[in-house]
Formats: structure tokens, C-alpha cells, sequence
């Protein structure tokens, strides 16, 4: 990642060479790139995970692993994925690279925080990672109590210490996001003419402060009645169980919004760019992202309609999942009416936002299924649970982050990647997607529950097929790998602005130089401001 | 009602009435993804650079449009909300009649009893066409009792109960499943669910029964445990009668009172300093470490064979 080949200009890249000069940088987009190469590792060791559980439930007699080594597989592909990958995927990524420049700033409100929030990031990961050395642990990702809190002999506490110690790398990049949109702007460039992208990070910072130390207080008094027997959660020594759930979904509902408000963000920018069209209805968009973020808070209840709550309380947050939905449906509508008298390319990233908006809109779809009270008592702690919220955060959060990855890709490194290959990588991925995928909606309305590795012959078919799927899938990713890597040596120059796209970051070199602009941009237009003008034949 | 491939037994009276919702959903579903669907393609297509379709009159703001797909959406799901609550309701309702069975979970087994005295392990038999109500508790962790052709799913709490309740449309076996992840052998603590004619059923409680009710199991036990020393038949012992106790108000030392149902004496058994009745002293010693789980459904179930409010131990608390 350190050379910038045939560059001749001063950029980030080129700005020291040696391991210092990264491993101490305070400049957002070298911080950007040891978050993207540490949030990399860790996907590949979800992904790892979630392979022996695909390769586990070929057979209904789980002969491949035994019951605890599943429990434990994924139980770690959950706990990595979700709080080592998809969480500070796109905002400690893309984002950290992108606000700063986006809003025409040097760099983030506070550098060296941000910094610390990486060095806290791999800590939490060690911890993590060790649990995980040791012997893993076995609770779910859900650490669910007593199961966690007292039953389980596995390695819990490590774990939940690594998660809580994640936690404030993640409101720490919330914090410093929230500030800087607020401080540092360019001159001119107002509330209302930000890109989506920075609303929708903006979003995601307010659930990440709000969110995060709830999950971490949580998970501290999950290892604190493990370790002292003080009764908190297990009704065998005066705790409440249920008390548990709720503190858990309180974040870790809004957490599924940390995931995808970022992609939608993406969305925004990269549908406009390929469509080269101003943003249908931009204002609904920035309401729905807040809109999104406050609801999000008042929905966790919806995790509960089988736990034992009372009727009232069901209905009451059933209401809520369905008015929390209702933003999302204006976005899909809003990038749909953004494509109508367009000019539309398809390269890649516009293949990777087709592929979001569409499993994006089926993810969102199953979870009306999900809000629908007497419907989720049957397909509650299902497949189909699975499949609705792998649509989510894989072919909505993953997908987004792939469009993000291959929009910024020439900007972040100066260098293109062969897109024939990579249009075929975004199919190959879309199409492995719904074969893992779909299958496990017909699954859990059949009745097979999550976590089982062993399971009645007659699901056999299904769970062959969303293996097989799986397959295609991982390849998906590999081949993107190996060509982002390739194109560090041989890709071709990129240039200021390949896709001929409007924001501020497209305005300096690529590589940015180490402090973004040689002078800090005036704004006179709105996001988005592509001609309007008929520009038939491009 | 349907015969799909890939679609699940319909083989209780909830069944149907939540496919009926579930098959409504998956029209909305279908139309609104066909409607976003067509929408991506025939734009990309029809405006994809190089073509020639006129892009006069572009426009990037819609008031109307805008608040008729906010609106839309809002009410078909608040029409969706109605529906669903209405049934959600009635599913948390047991029938005045329905029969009462009485379920343990522990890792990793489904511990059975019927009132008539018949326990089974990892199977419940049960009659067609008859409303049965599941009382449900677990030992250590929670799990979750879960007949998909049924439709029902409840997780089974340790520290109190939780019902569910169903009733059979078609004989057969079903699948019964743990839905709530607990532990190593999850995936073992399944069974099945046997649905017999209801003449069969009495043929099979009457032949596979110890002779002993439930109640009267737990009348050995309130002997037992000296129960009956104190809570004496006559209210002169130096604990409150429990004689048609069940389901009736109770006025507690703090002046509050407390209805007495399956909770209630079951944190009375087990933590009986919690809630003392007024007038009494608290002088009842625990009995959690000698009694299980089991025993205290037998010795609720005696304590509601000594009479008391029937609608109170049929109606849900909830």
C-alpha cells in the first residue's frame, strides 16, 4: 500500500514510507487505509467462519464439526462480523477518508482521537481475537443471558471485554464525525447542500454516541454476574433475563442502522454520479436519514414479541417497526425516481448500487414480515430471520460498502481497476448472494430454526442449495481482492475524477495531498449540481 | 387450505388465519419489489447514455409525489398493524376450555406432564380439535417451544411461566423444535408433537398413566415438605389457608395486595419473604433448593385443585 507508482505529485501516500510514518499518522486517509486493511482481516476471518458453518449443514447430520465447535463458529462469525467488520466498515473507512475531504477540511476535528479510536479498535480485536484462540466462545452473538452469564463455559468474558473496548473506537468516530460536520465545512457549503453521504454519516455518529455505551455497559454486567455471581440477569440468583434483551436490542437494533444508513449514503452518491442527475427529492432523503436514526431508537422491542413481554408492548413497538420502515421506502423511491431522464452508465459501483437497491428493498420488505406480529411468532428464531437480515447487512451494508470501495477506489490510490473483471465480480457476488440467501426465507417458513447444525432430512435440498450459493458467493469476493491489489502496480492512472462525478473530493489530485487541498474550496452550488441540461449521447 | 410444495403443514386453528396475513404480505411484497424492480430497469434502459429518449422537463423535486409515497406506505402498513394485532391478541387468549399441560424445559430435554398424571419426555400427545394450553417454565436457560405446523412459538423463561396455546386441526406428527438458542445441544432438544383423536387420547392417558394426578402428587408433596402443618384446611395454622386461594386477591403486609396466581405461589414457594400476606408472619423458610421445577406445576396444580376463581387460572395474566 506504500508506493504510489508512477505518481509524481506529493500525496498522503508518498508523504514517508517508513512503519512510523503510518503506524503514528494523524491523517484521516492513512488512518482510513489501517482500518480498511484491519476491518479486511477480520472479514476474511468471518468469512472463514461462515464457511465451516455452510460447509456443516450440507449434511442434516452435522458430521463435519461437532455441536460445540458450531455453536462456536458462528457465534464468532457473528461477533466478528457485526462488530469487527460491518460496524466500522464504511464509517471508519470510507467515511474517515471521505468527510474531511467531502466537506472541504484538512482533516478530522480531532486527528490524533482518531487515531486512538484505531489503536482501540485493535486492541479490542486482540481481546477478541484471543478469546477466540483459546477456545472460542459459544453464546451467540447475542449473549444471551443466563446462557452467557452463567451456563456457558466458554470464553466469555475475553470476549465481551474485546467488544466493549471496540465500543469506543466506535463512538470515539462517531464523535469526531459529529464535530467536524459541524465546524469545519468550506465556506458556502450549508446544511442543506451536503452530500448524503455526510447525512447519513452524521446519522450514524448521533446512534453511535447514543448507541454504543449502552451495549457496552450491557455486556460489562454480562461479565460482571460471570465473574462475581452478583444476580443482574439470571433469575436463579434475583436477576431478570429479560432485562438483558432489552438493553441488548436497544443498541443492538439501532446498530443494524450504523450498518446500512452509511451504504444508503453511498447510494446517493454513486446512483447521482451514473446518472449524472441531480438527487430526486435531496431534502426527504436528509429527513429520512435522521428520521431513521430517531426511530431506529424506539423499534428494539421487536426482537421481543416472542420473549415474553407483554401483548400491549408488541403492539406497541410492532406500530413503531412499521413507521421506521416508511423512511427507508422514500429512500428506495427517491434513487429509483433519481434514475427517471437520466444519463446512465453502468459501471461498476452503479452495478453494486443496482445490487443494493434491489436485495436492499427485499431485505427491507421481510422485515414488514418481521414487524407483522402473529407472522413472526412463527418465523421468529428461523431461517428466515437469517435470510431477511443477511439481505440487510450483506446486500445492503456490503453491497454499499463494494459501490463505496469501487467509487473512491481511483481517488483513495490514484489507480483504476480492470472493470470487465470487476462488472463480472459485482455478478458474480449479486447472483451467489440470492442463491445462499433466498433459499433460507422458504427455510425458516418451513420451520427450521437458526443455530441448529443438525436438522430434518427434508431441509436438505434448501440448505445444499444456499451452500452452493455460498460458494459463488465467496468467490465474489476473492476476485475483488486480487484485483484492487493488482491495481496498485499495474492499474492504470485514474486521474482527478474518473467518473466525471461532482463533490468536493473530486476536485484535488488522486492520490489527495497529505492535507486534502492545496486551498480550501469556496461552494457555490448544491450537491449534486450535474447538468441539467439534455445531454443525449453523453 | 393450500397445498404448496416447499409450504409448511397447516395443522392448527392459528395456522391458517396467520398464512392468510402471511400470503397478503408476501402480494404487498411482490408488488412493491416488482414496482422498484421495473422501475431500475426500464429507466436504465430507457435513459442509459447514448440513448436518444428526450430528457426535457427533468425535475428533482416532487412534493406530490414525495408525499404520496410517504403516505401510501403508512397506511398500508397501519391496515397491516390492525390486522395483525387483532390475531396476535387472540393467540395470547386461551379458550375458556382449553386443557392445561404442563411443560419443563432443561438443557437439553422437554419434561412433560399432564394434569391426569402422564409425563413424557420430548413428546406431546395431544387431542384433536380440543384447545390445549401450554404452562411453560425452565430450569436453567431460556428456550423456546416452538410447532411450526402449528404456528406457535413461546420462549419457555426460568424464574417464571409462559404460555402457549393451540388448537389441533389434523392428526399426525408434528415437528417440535427449541427455538431460542441454549447451549451445546440446541439442536437436539427437538421431539414431536402426536395429534390423536380425542378417544384415542383418553385410551392413551388412561393406559400410560402412573394413577397419580398431578394434584395429587403435589398433595403428597405439600405432606412432604410440611406444608401442611402450616397452611391448614381450617385457616388456623400459623400460615394462610390456601383453600380457594387460586386466582383470588391477597392482601399483603405492605398493604398491597397481589393476585394469587401460578407466580405468585410459585415466588412464595421459593422466596416466601417476597410477598407475606398481612396479618402473617414471615416466618415460611425457602424451598428452593429441595423442590424442582416439576414438582412445583404438581404442587400449583394442587393448589388450584383446592378451589378458587376459575377465570383467573384460565384467563391469561398477560
Amino acid at each position: 500500500m506504500s508506493t504510489s507508482g508512477s505518481e509524481n505529485h506529493t500525496n498522503y501516500l508518498n508523504d514517508g514510507y517508513g512503519v512510523k510514518s503510518w503506524l503514528l499518522t494523524t491523517d484521516h486517509k492513512r488512518i482510513a487505509i489501517l482500518y480498511m486493511i484491519s476491518i479486511t482481516l477480520f472479514f476474511m476471518i468471518g468469512g472463514f467462519f461462515a464457511l465451516v458453518i455452510r460447509l456443516t449443514l450440507l449434511s442434516p447430520n452435522g458430521t463435519l464439526v461437532s455441536a460445540d465447535t458450531y455453536n462456536k463458529m458462528f457465534t464468532m462469525h457473528g461477533v466478528t462480523m457485526i462488530f469487527f467488520f460491518l460496524i466500522p466498515s464504511i464509517p471508519a473507512v470510507l467515511g474517515n477518508f471521505l468527510v474531511p475531504m467531502m466537506i472541504g477540511a484538512r482533516d478530522l476535528a480531532f486527528p490524533k482521537l482518531n487515531l486512538l479510536s484505531w489503536y482501540i479498535y485493535v486492541l479490542g480485536g486482540i481481546f477478541t481475537l484471543s478469546a477466540m484462540v483459546l477456545g472460542g466462545v459459544d453464546t451467540g452473538w447475542t449473549f444471551y443471558t443466563p446462557l452467557s452469564s452463567g451456563y456457558s463455559h466458554t470464553n466469555v468474558v475475553p470476549t465481551v471485554i474485546g467488544v466493549f473496548i471496540v465500543g469506543f473506537s466506535s463512538i470515539l468516530t462517531g464523535l469526531n464525525f459529529i464535530v467536524t460536520i459541524h465546524k469545519m465545512r468550506a465556506p458556502g457549503l450549508t446544511w442543506f447542500r451536503l452530500p448524503l453521504f455526510i447525512w447519513a454519516h452524521y446519522a450514524t455518529s448521533v446512534i453511535q454516541v447514543l448507541g454504543t455505551p449502552v451495549i457496552a455497559v450491557t455486556l460489562a454486567l454480562v461479565g460482571f454476574e460471570r465473574i462475581t455471581g452478583v444476580g443482574i440477569f439470571d433469575p436463579n440468583i434475583g436477576g431478570d433475563p429479560i432485562l438483558f434483551q432489552h438493553l441488548f436490542w436497544f443498541y443492538s437494533h439501532p446498530a443494524v442502522y450504523i450498518m446500512v444508513l452509511p451504504s444508503m449514503g453511498i447510494v446517493s452518491e454513486v446512483v447521482t454520479c451514473f446518472s449524472q442527475r441531480k438527487l430526486f427529492g435531496y431534502r426527504q432523503m436528509a429527513f429520512a436519514s435522521m428520521a431513521i436514526a430517531v426511530f431506529g431508537f424506539l423499534v428494539w422491542g421487536h426482537h421481543m414479541f416472542v420473549s415474553g413481554q407483554s401483548v400491549y408492548a408488541g403492539m406497541a413497538f410492532s406500530a413503531l417497526s412499521f413507521l421506521v420502515a416508511i423512511p427507508s421506502a422514500v429512500k428506495v423511491f427517491n434513487w429509483t425516481a433519481t434514475l427517471y431522464k437520466g444519463t446512465i452508465r453502468f459501471n461498476t459501483p452503479m452495478l453494486y448500487a443496482f445490487g443494493f437497491i434491489g436485495l436492499f428493498t427485499i431485505g427491507g420488505l421481510t422485515g414488514i414480515v418481521l414487524a407483522t406480529l402473529p407472522v413472526d411468532v412463527h418465523v421468529h428464531d428461523t431461517y428466515f430471520v437469517i435470510a431477511h437480515f443477511h439481505y440487510i447487512m450483506v446486500g445492503g451494508a456490503v453491497m454499499g460498502y463494494m459501490a463505496g470501495l469501487h467509487f473512491w477506489w481511483p481517488k483513495i490510490t490514484g489507480k483504476l481497476y480492470p472493470e470487465g473483471l470487476a462488472k463480472f465480480s459485482a455478478l458474480t457476488l449479486f447472483v451467489g448472494f440470492n442463491l445462499t440467501f433466498f433459499p433460507q426465507f422458504i427455510l425458516g417458513y418451513l420451520g427450521m430454526p437458526r443455530r441448529y447444525h443438525i436438522y430434518p432430512p427434508e431441509f436438505q435440498v434448501l440448505n445444499v442449495l444456499s451452500t452452493a450459493g455460498a460458494s459463488i458467493l465467496g468467490l465474489g469476493y476473492i476476485i475483488p481482492f486480487f484485483y484492487f491489489m493488482w491495481s496498485l502496480r499495474k492499474g492504470k492512472v485514474a486521474g482527478n475524477n474518473p467518473w466525471n462525478a461532482k463533490g468536493l473530493e473530486w476536485l484535488t489530485t488522486s492520490p489527495p495531498p497529505t492535507f486534502n487541498f492545496d486551498k480550501t474550496p469556496v461552494v457555490t452550488e448544491e450537491a449534486y449540481a450535474y447538468p441539467e441540461e439534455d445531454l443525449v449521447g453523453g | 387450505m393450500f397445498n404448496i410444495p416447499f409450504f409448511p403443514t397447516e395443522a392448527s386453528t392459528t395456522a391458517s388465519r396467520i398464512d392468510l396475513l402471511f400470503f397478503a404480505l408476501m402480494g404487498i411484497i411482490m408488488l412493491f419489489t416488482a414496482l422498484i424492480f421495473v422501475g431500475v430497469i426500464f429507466f436504465s434502459i430507457r435513459y442509459r447514455r447514448g440513448s436518444r429518449a428526450s430528457r426535457k422537463g427533468a425535475t428533482s423535486e416532487n412534493l406530490k409525489l414525495e408525499l404520496a409515497w410517504t403516505i401510501i406506505p403508512l397506511c398500508i402498513t397501519m391496515g397491516i398493524f390492525i390486522w395483525a394485532s387483532k390475531l396476535y391478541f387472540d393467540m395470547h387468549v386461551p379458550p375458556k376450555n382449553a386443557m392445561d399441560v404442563y411443560v419443563v424445559g432443561k438443557q437439553w430435554m422437554w419434561y412433560i406432564q399432564h394434569p391426569e398424571g402422564n409425563r413424557e419426555i420430548n413428546t406431546l400427545h395431544v387431542p384433536l380439535g380440543k384447545p390445549v394450553r401450554l404452562i411453560m417454565t425452565s430450569q436453567d436457560v431460556i428456550h423456546d417451544f416452538f410447532i411450526p405446523a402449528f404456528r406457535v412459538k413461546q420462549d419457555v423463561i426460568p424464574g417464571r411461566y409462559t404460555t402457549e396455546w393451540f388448537q389441533a386441526t389434523k392428526l399426525g406428527e408434528y415437528h417440535l423444535f427449541c427455538a431460542q438458542y441454549c447451549g451445546t445441544g440446541h439442536a437436539q432438544m427437538v421431539g414431536k408433537v402426536i395429534v390423536m383423536q380425542p378417544w384415542e387420547y383418553e385410551q392413551w392417558l388412561a393406559g400410560k398413566s402412573s394413577g397419580v394426578t398431578m394434584s395429587s402428587s403435589g398433595e403428597q408433596l405439600f405432606t412432604q415438605f410440611g406444608c401442611v402443618t402450616c397452611h391448614r384446611s381450617d385457616n388456623t395454622g400459623r400460615g394462610p389457608t390456601l383453600v380457594g386461594l387460586f386466582g383470588k386477591k391477597v392482601l399483603l403486609q405492605t398493604g398491597q395486595t397481589v393476585v394469587a396466581d401460578m407466580d405468585y405461589i410459585r415466588e412464595s414457594i421459593l422466596d416466601p419473604r417476597a410477598k407475606v400476606v398481612a396479618t402473617y408472619q414471615p416466618i415460611m423458610p425457602t424451598f428452593k433448593s429441595q423442590i424442582d421445577q416439576a414438582q412445583l406445576m404438581q404442587l400449583i396444580e394442587y393448589v388450584k385443585s383446592l378451589g378458587g376463581s376459575q377465570s383467573a387460572s384460565k384467563g391469561n395474566k398477560k
